[in-house]
């Protein structure tokens, strides 16, 4: 019996309807950069929509997508009832008045900062005021998350925790983990220069704390694609899923190695040196691990799957998978999308050809591809996964669930292949228009125009997401679904070691290679008392 | 149901964590070849100055500003990024010979990247940030600001003019700057 239902939805629309608009608006973004003519042009429109647009996408539609999805969970994968669902409920209530706090201040623009902030550049204080309420409702959902695993763990001794629930909870240190900079960033910094109580802010300290953040965030986005490729895809393709002990393997890597690489977003600042610049892209290399160990496993579970349904040869199992159900296909999508972006990304990390993208349209795309592609396709399929459990019927038919992926993917890639060129191109970063009369920029045009097809293929898609969920009402007629149930591997655990089963000594880990990746950074950082720069806060003041 | 043991299945996984392995020695290994062999490392090391004088700071004062060649023929280049321009907004460099480009900023982040280079560095206001490179090709390069420094970001842009190294005729103070017009 699902008690968590109403919870759930309540956290699952507010990501959506947030990421409809958001979507509307990054297509804005493009046609005001493009040659063509386009209404409301001019640079304070513009970044007011990009605040918007990265606040809605990166901190909104993943929290609460992400928090609404961890009930769901830990109900279904433990089979007992969520403890603290008052809580639960004061972290949803917590964050909406966080988000419309942020989006007040974004409207009043104010705090046309963007979603990275930018100190000295100071908003309004609402604005990160809003962000620190939205960031401790997100801490409440992991102490529930690690509160229900460890009643479990309680009840049922000796028994390997659920890989779905096991993996959540990853996430959920990891973001304990991954929260800390922001957070110092924003109440010792930022804040107090937005209330106007400093005048002063070391902007090298503000970045290197910003860079603890930055890079395991998006894994915090991603985890939940990688639970829905190792728990949901096997099963919803008829299969089993490889080995249960790689995904346990791959989520602990997540966690440990995700954490202390930040500073590679930091390759091109002139606060740190080029020792620890190489230490974390050291580091970096190795949080390719844990998606390399899954592009074998996730494969080798539909392998099964295809094999079962008859396919035969070294790849014609592929073409015999159920592509018509949801699930299978955004997989494959993302896995597509995933090579591309994880090809880009690797370019990134290498500590001397960053230089030639650094801060391009290079690195739009490859974020757009990684999270627009392939998290955010895992979200809807996560979301057609569970809503006919959520609403007590199924899909009548999945034609329409899958021209809505297909949409996604292909506005995607018209979307970012073009920025890839004008990025190896030199178009920069955060520009609210070009100059097309100059001739060096005039040949970008076209592929701007490109980029903005894509983008109406995206808002067709985003539109008709909505659509699907909204048609699926609980109460009409309609088949009920079976009960929920997750990929069984193939052979499935019994007893796991209990390193495996926990995360007290992985947590020690994250704690001695933080000290080592951010120690000395952080600590020089302060010894060094670079001078302060002065805020500049939008407004006046 | 495929029968696979467990033991095939940790086989199975074991292989492929060696290609794994041998994968990131190889992303490891042109990573490093490239920042070593190549000799090209980020900006890392230009040291601090403080945002409030920079005009007033030895190095950033309005006189010292461009391109300026030292005794040993060694070519600096000192601008100031500020909301939103450059100054100098177009400077003059040799092509073929080492430069050695400073920014810094008195008021807000900035960053820099000169299209068709590998020139990029962020400009961060306390810092000083340094960028060595070789320019192989003469003519006019956009130097953009590629960071969000406000409402005119998109207007912050200079020249990089390249020319030829029988072109690049500095003064008896070792100062060249773009000619006007």
């Amino acid at each position: 019996m699902l008690t968590v239902r109403r919870l759930t939805l309540a956290h699952l629309w507010v990501a959506f309807a947030t990421f409809g608009v958001a979507v509307v608006l990054g297509v804005w973004q493009m046609w005001a950069r493009s040659p063509l003519p386009a209404p409301w042009r001019g640079p304070a429109n513009y970044y007011l929509s990009v605040t918007a647009h990265g606040v809605s996408m990166a901190y909104v539609l993943t929290t609460f997508f992400i928090m609404g999805f961890g009930y769901f969970v830990a109900e279904t994968a433990l089979q007992r009832a969520l403890p603290g669902k008052t809580w639960a409920w004061g972290a949803f209530w917590t964050g909406i008045v966080g988000v419309a706090m942020t989006v007040a201040s974004i409207l009043s623009g104010r705090a046309s900062v963007l979603y990275t902030f930018y100190p000295p550049i100071t908003a309004t204080p609402w604005f990160y005021v809003g962000l620190v309420l939205v960031v401790a409702a997100s801490w409440i959902w992991c102490v529930v998350m690690i509160v229900a695993m460890t009643a479990w763990k309680r009840e049922n001794p000796g028994r390997p925790v659920p890989l779905a629930m096991y993996a959540t909870v990853a996430n959920a240190v990891m973001w304990l983990w991954t929260t800390v900079g922001v957070a110092v960033e924003l109440v010792f910094q930022v804040i107090p220069v937005a209330f106007g109580w400093t005048q002063l802010i070391d902007v090298g300290l503000a970045r290197t704390l910003f860079s603890w953040t930055l890079h395991p965030i998006v894994y915090f986005w991603l985890l939940p694609a990688y639970i829905a490729f190792y728990t949901l895809a096997p099963r919803a393709a008829g299969g089993r899923l490889y080995s249960d002990t790689m995904g346990r393997l791959s989520f602990i890597l997540f966690l440990i190695y995700s954490l202390p690489v930040g500073l590679h977003h930091l390759f091109m600042d002139p606060q740190h040196s080029t020792g620890f610049k190489v230490l974390q892209m050291t580091l970096t290399v190795l949080v390719t691990v844990p998606t390399l160990l899954t592009i074998f496993t996730v494969p080798a579970s539909l392998e099964i799957a295809g094999r079962l349904r008859g396919g035969k040869g070294l790849f014609g199992w592929i073409g015999a998978l159920p592509w018509d159900r949801p699930m299978v296909l955004a997989t494959g999508l993302a896995f597509f999308m995933l090579w591309f972006g994880g090809f880009g990304g690797v370019i990134n990390m290498s500590l001397a050809m960053n230089a030639m993208v650094h801060n391009t349209s290079w690195v739009t795309a490859h974020f757009h591809l990684i999270f627009g592609g392939t998290v955010v396709i895992m979200y809807f399929a996560i979301a057609y996964e569970i809503w006919p459990t959520l609403q007590g019927r199924l899909f009548a038919s999945t034609k329409r669930l899958n021209l809505q992926l297909w949409l996604w993917a292909v506005g995607m890639m018209v979307m970012t292949v073009p920025w890839h060129i004008l990025g190896l191109e030199g178009q920069w970063r955060r520009a609210a228009s070009f100059n097309y009369a100059d001739p060096r920029i005039a040949a970008w045009g076209p592929w701007v125009v490109v980029s903005l097809v894509g983008g109406l293929i995206l808002a067709a898609s985003a539109g008709l997401f909505i659509v699907n969920l909204a048609s699926l009402r609980r109460g009409t007629t309609g088949t009920a679904p079976p009960p929920f149930s997750y990929a069984v591997a193939v052979h499935p655990p019994t007893r796991v070691p209990a390193i495996l089963n926990g995360f007290w000594f992985w947590n020690l880990c994250v704690l001695a290679l933080m000290a080592a990746a951010y120690g000395y950074p952080i600590l020089h950082g302060l010894a060094l008392h670079a001078p302060g720069a002065m805020a500049h806060r939008l407004g006046g003041g | 149901m495929p029968a696979v043991s467990e033991g095939e299945i940790v086989a199975g996984e074991l292989r492929w964590g060696m290609f794994v392995a041998l994968v990131i020695a190889i992303i490891f290994g042109t990573v490093v070849w490239s920042a070593a062999v190549m000799q090209r490392m980020p900006p890392s090391g230009g040291g601090v100055i403080d945002p409030k004088t920079l005009h007033l700071s030895a190095e950033f004062s309005e006189a010292n500003l461009g391109t300026a060649v030292g005794p040993h023929g060694a070519v600096f280049v000192r601008v100031v990024a500020a909301q939103f321009q450059f100054t100098p907004d177009c400077i003059v460099v040799p092509a073929g010979r080492e430069v050695t480009l400073r920014f810094s900023s008195p008021d807000v982040i900035h960053g820099i990247l000169i299209a068709g280079t590998n020139a990029n560095t962020m400009v961060v206001p306390g810092y000083v940030s340094q960028v060595k490179t070789v320019f192989r090709r003469t003519g006019d390069l956009m130097m953009p600001c590629h960071e969000f420094c406000g409402l005119g970001h998109s207007q912050m842009i200079a020249t990089v003019r390249v020319v030829a190294p029988a072109e690049f005729k500095p003064g008896p103070d070792g100062r060249a700057a773009c000619a006007h017009g």
